[in-house]
């Protein structure tokens, strides 16, 4: 670059900057986790999306599943001085100091998809993430309205112990309560896996006649379902019809079985954290409206009519 | 030598027993467990599903077994799993057939072990570690291979490998075998298990008595990531796609455990390789002994620690068999 085309960038750039400054463009921070799933690159692909609609100038910081590097870009955004830090917090606990000297530095922060442990909840303006506990719920409510209430269920669990596979269970187990004709008559963990979802699958199948007890099966991630679809169909019965899938996430490739009839049903844990977090933010810096603590993304069910739009939507987010 | 050495009635009496009484628990928690039917050309049942589900970690073993019996470890076999799974989902993915995905797979498996053997038999890196750098990397590099994602495929014919069958025998079971056969062939059938056992027991004598352990050291290394690649084959074929983040996540550990419960000593020299892969089939038989008998999954670990324990002081010396009591009581004997 000569020094000539250098100093007319500058000014171009300043000029730009000066522009947005008129529009008081937002300037936001996110300090993501890292990419360690498929939903968490589509989390960043979105919100990257639904900062471009909104104009915002949006800086990810990628922590490498690193808390301290987490601490490093929340101080580094507190330097640039932006308008708001997004968190993505890969741990709980351990936020406070950090978030304190934000708060001193009067820069709102948000955390995505994940809560903290803390004693001082004004050291964040709201939280946005899904009700795991609801997910259950869903996916039990559209289990009993399918099956007119009567339904042999089998449960692929989550990883022992992993809050989504604590709550997703206890959702389920809300609506099976209530309904003595909906019984969970085998549960298992199947560590969120297809691996393990399709061998768990398989002693199910076994252990229940050749799974002619068995009328559904309900997964806690969709990657499990896919494995327990392929269980059911070397056993020789068909997933979707003898056997009933529903499971949650809403991944790609979960929308494939269901275009293909395999599957039955999925609750959308939403990549898009961020969207409702803009708009709260946008809210609060506008007209001083406060958001409540707790911002709760939809958890939508999607169904088979809509799978093949679904997946074309989805398969380049994730 | 008609046996493969170390597999004489007295010494494999704890594991054969153990697996007979794993097995008569899991019949007794789930009558149905021995039957047997055909589904779609293919055996169907619990018992075929224990040596299926159990033939990628009775490979592992397989490498293990020889790895182990120098006195190594390689810990990096899981993450080898992934990167072969990997490379295979991908390339099959791309429009490349099998003829390309194998040799491919295997030979990514090949270079791991080679780079473990390098690491431990010519730079002398202690093993544990030399092979942790791997198991750490090996499943970064398989993340980049798949981009992160689970990469899906549609081919029949390498799903073949994971779920196909051969005369009704699950395809996973033949090759467990044929790999089985195979190294069992060549340690046994030439001198190279002897100077494996050699090495392991004491690497410098058998240096000065003639033994090439630099080349004994990477040879072991290079099958062990041969056996990886292929239960990391079977695996992604088996779940039509590659899982780099959870294909052969611990199963490190299964291996080791496999091995030792074998009868193998950590400290290296006389090996069995078919009671590794007993041992591999009692591992899986009481996960599948678990998963039928309707216990909450909370237990799971506790139940497989709990039979390990009991199989393991089965061989201790102190306690198991008469045969080896004998010595300690005699010995107790001549204190004063």
């Amino acid at each position: 670059m000569t020094f000539r085309s250098f100093v007319v960038a500058l000014a171009v750039t300043a000029g730009f900057a000066g522009a947005a400054q008129a529009q008081t463009k937002l300037t936001i921070g996110f300090s993501q986790i890292g990419s360690e799933s498929g939903w968490r690159a589509a989390e960043t692909k979105v919100g990257k999306i639904e900062a471009q609609k909104r104009g915002i100038d949006f800086r990810i910081s990628d922590a490498q599943q690193k808390q301290e590097n987490q601490i490093k870009a929340i101080r580094s955004f507190v330097a640039q001085g932006v308008d708001a830090i997004f968190v993505a917090p890969v741990v709980a606990t351990g936020w406070d100091s950090v978030l304190k000297e934000a708060k001193e530095a009067k820069i709102p922060v948000v955390l995505l998809d994940r809560s903290i442990d803390t004693r001082d909840d004004s050291l964040y303006l709201t939280a946005v993430t899904s009700d795991t506990v609801h997910e259950g719920r869903v996916a039990g409510e559209w289990l009993l309205k399918q099956t007119g209430g009567t339904c042999n269920v089998v449960e692929l669990q989550g990883t022992v112990g992993s809050s989504p596979a604590i709550n997703r269970k206890k959702g389920f187990d809300e609506v099976v309560a209530k309904n003595p004709g909906l019984k969970i008559i085998r549960t298992q963990s199947g560590d969120f896996t297809r691996a393990k979802g399709k061998e768990v699958m398989e002693s199910f199948i076994k252990a229940e006649g050749g799974g002619r007890n068995i009328c559904a099966v309900y997964a806690h991630n969709d990657d499990m379902a896919i494995g327990a679809i392929q269980a059911v169909k070397e056993a020789g019965l068909k997933p979707g019809k003898d056997i009933l899938v529903v499971s949650i996430d809403a991944v790609p490739d979960i929308f494939k079985a269901m275009a293909d009839g395999e599957a039955n049903a999925t609750v959308e844990l939403t990549p898009n954290m961020a969207g409702p977090a803009f708009d709260a933010l946008m809210a609060y810096k506008k007209d001083g409206k406060v958001p409540p603590k707790w911002i709760q993304t939809e958890s939508k069910l999607y169904l088979p009519d809509t799978a093949k739009a679904e997946y074309e939507r989805r398969k380049d987010l994730y | 030598m008609p046996m493969p050495a170390g597999l004489t009635p007295s010494r494999s009496l704890p594991q054969i027993a153990a697996l007979v009484v794993v097995l008569l628990a899991n019949w007794m928690v789930f009558p149905d467990f021995f039957q047997v039917r055909l589904q779609d050309g293919r055996l169907f049942g619990s018992v075929i599903d224990v040596l299926n589900r159990g033939a990628p970690v009775a490979l592992l073993a397989l490498g293990m077994t020889l790895v182990i019996a120098t006195r190594g470890v390689d810990l990096s076999v899981g993450a080898v799993m992934a990167i072969a799974g990997a490379t295979a989902a991908t390339l099959t993915a791309s429009g490349h057939g099998l003829g390309v995905v194998v040799p491919a797979a295997l030979g990514v498996g090949l270079v791991c072990g080679l780079w473990n053997g390098l690491l431990v038999a010519v730079l002398e890196i202690q093993p544990i570690v030399a092979t942790l750098i791997l198991m750490v990397a090996g499943r970064g590099i398989a993340q980049l291979i798949t981009e992160g994602q689970i990469v899906t495929f549609v081919s029949p014919a390498l799903a073949a490998i994971g779920s196909g069958s051969l005369l009704a025998v699950p395809m996973p079971v033949v090759i467990c075998l044929g790999m089985l056969l195979l190294t069992a062939l060549l340690v046994r059938g030439t001198a190279l298990g002897l100077m494996i056992e050699a090495t392991g027991l004491n690497r410098l004598a058998s240096f000065y008595s003639g033994v090439d352990t630099r080349a004994v050291g990477i040879l072991v290394y290079v099958w062990c990531g041969l056996c990886a690649a292929v239960a990391g084959l079977i695996v992604t074929a088996d779940i039509r796609g590659a899982d780099a983040n959870n294909a052969g996540l611990w199963l490190e550990l299964d291996a080791i455990l496999a091995v030792v419960v074998g009868g193998t000593s950590l400290f290296g020299g006389r090996f069995s390789l078919v009671l590794s892969v007993v041992g591999a089939l009692i591992i899986q038989a009481m996960n599948t002994g678990i998963l039928l008998s309707g216990l909450k999954p909370e237990f799971n670990l506790i139940v497989k620690a709990l039979v390990v324990l009991a199989v393991l002081l089965l061989q201790s010396p102190a306690l198991g068999m008469p045969r080896l009591r004998l010595p300690v009581v005699r010995a107790r004997r001549t204190r004063p």
